[in-house]
């Protein structure tokens, strides 16, 4: 029997720049062009101000560990546990839910606040999700 | 809305609570509300409102036979019936019905006719939550919690101690899921779930229902039962992803509801007799008594430690053992507003002497959404 799958994202007209940038090695937020907010996940206009007048622009990709879990059951399809399921806190401000990968999966290992940097690991032609590693040096 | 204009006058559970393999979801709604329409005294064709979640109202109005004039189908989570109390109380006072029926049911554990829940690839949770191994609950409500205990400095034995009280609480209820004692080195040691949490830490799973029959408080009199008071409520929502909450030091919902709630009832905090706070998993009391102003969120683990909550100390919590201890069907929230409801009544089986008023929080969705109604049992 095939293992199950990961859960795999479906883009839509509003995040497809984000699914297109992971999958050319870009990590992309929007900021906004009225009120210059940054935020995350994507949509055509500024959730702090209204403004349809938003950018999408290439991250550092540098953020440190907001938080995490380290699951051991019920296990997704396609996990092995333990596995921690981390929130990342991006430099430009906005967060977002990753793995850690490079790093044991242990507390010991996962400090929280460390730093972390963006490492794209690709599912399929259409999809590459952005995963966290300890940031080098 | 004015303060005990809208009184609860009829309220029960399902006959059976736990494992009930012999009963539909949709039965399950019906056992409770037939069981809440004999407490209040009832006929079914005396009700004009009805509010569920999950079920819509049609599904469960139709098999029970109600002809409504005011309908809420807010399912927004375990809350929701924190807000259908608070919407049906707008309803009445509003002369859009009578008498309204809210109802709860789940066969969270045995799963007959339970409707799937499931997250499409292409919601915002689907593309940006899903990939990372995210897998019901226990995976996502206890992200928050390391971050939390770094910021107030909370210890795992402190948020231990949350089980530990709360079977202490149970195992004075003999409807109670889990009655056995238990210790903090039992909680600490017991299965791995998604760390920091532990089995002990996260809640039941179980089969159940409740419902609630509310009227205005000027015919309240004519009913059966002590009318219980409906004497502030609050409510909001922030985000169904998690990892999209504006902070996990706190929640924004339980910010908003909790302080609307204390306003509108013109209370302080220690006028609060009794204290539910829906505990999904052990760290929700302590978001709830820093959110709803308690006391500053670094003294949350210790007060709770230190006894105050248990039986017998000066803020009786989660008294009917809670999600952890007593039953969790999916939707807490219902079994929370019982409990406040028997405590009001004065017939609760862990009853705290002499209380007046009881402050019944709910949270839904992980942190997504929250309710909060605060009873009296005096006009």
């Amino acid at each position: 029997m095939a293992e199950a799958a990961r859960a795999k994202p479906k883009p839509t007209p509003e995040t497809q720049h984000f699914w297109d940038g992971t999958k050319a090695g870009e990590l992309r937020l929007q900021r906004c062009d009225a009120c210059s907010n940054v935020y995350f996940p994507p949509r055509p206009f500024c959730p702090s101000c209204a403004s349809r007048k938003v950018t999408a622009f290439k991250a550092s990709g540098k953020g440190k560990l907001y938080s995490y879990v380290i699951n051991h059951r019920p296990a997704a399809p396609g996990f092995t546990p333990p596995y921690a399921i981390a929130v990342v806190e991006l430099d430009e401000g906005p967060r977002m839910m990753s793995n850690i990968v490079d790093c044991p999966q242990t507390p010991e290992a996962l400090v929280l606040d460390m730093k972390l940097e963006v490492a794209f690991e690709k599912l399929d032609d259409k999809i590459t999700l952005p995963m966290f590693r300890p940031a080098k040096g | 809305m004015r303060r005990n204009s809208v009184a609860v006058v009829g309220a029960a559970e399902t006959t059976e609570l736990g494992v009930i393999p012999n009963m539909s979801q949709i039965q399950l709604h019906a056992d409770a509300a037939l069981n809440a329409i004999a407490d209040a005294g009832l006929k079914l064709s005396d009700i004009d409102g009805f509010a569920t979640a999950v079920e819509s109202p049609q599904q469960v109005c139709h098999y029970l036979g109600i002809k409504p004039t005011w309908v809420d189908g807010t399912s927004v989570g375990g809350c929701s019936f924190m807000l259908h109390v608070r919407h049906a109380a707008a309803a009445i006072e509003a002369g859009l019905c009578k008498t309204v029926l809210i109802t709860h049911a789940e066969s969270g554990k045995s799963m007959i006719g339970k409707l799937p829940r499931s997250i499409p690839a292409d919601s915002l949770q689907g593309q940006f939550e899903a990939p990372f191994g995210v897998y019901g609950p226990p995976s996502m409500f206890p992200i928050p919690v390391l971050r939390f205990m770094k910021t107030w400095g909370i210890t795992h034995e402190q948020i231990a101690m949350v089980a530990v009280v709360q079977r202490e609480w149970a195992a004075k209820n003999p409807r109670a899921m889990m009655k056995d004692p238990i210790t903090v080195a039992d909680v600490l040691n017991s299965r791995m779930i998604a760390y920091p949490f532990r089995l002990l830490q996260c809640c039941l799973v179980t089969d159940g229902g409740g419902a609630l029959i509310l009227t205005s408080t000027d015919r309240a009199k004519d009913f059966p039962r002590k009318p219980v008071y409906i004497l502030g409520t609050g409510e909001s929502v922030e985000t169904p992803m998690v990892s999209q909450m504006e902070t996990f030091n706190s929640s924004r919902a339980f910010k908003v509801a909790g302080p609307l709630a204390f306003k509108e009832a013109g209370i302080a905090h220690k006028d609060v007799d009794h204290l539910m706070i829906y505990d999904a998993f052990a760290h929700l009391p302590l978001y709830g008594l820093g959110d709803l102003g308690f006391m500053p969120y670094e003294e949350t683990g210790k007060f709770i430690a230190d006894g105050n909550t248990r039986p017998g100390g000066k803020l009786p919590l989660n008294t009917n053992g809670g999600g952890l201890s007593y039953m969790h069907s999916g939707m807490y929230g219902m079994y929370a507003l019982q409990e406040s409801v028997r405590q009001m009544r004065g017939i609760a089986p862990a009853q705290v002497k002499d209380a007046k008023i009881s402050v019944c929080h709910g949270v839904g969705g992980m942190f997504a959404a929250s309710g909060t109604i605060i009873f009296t049992n005096e006009k």
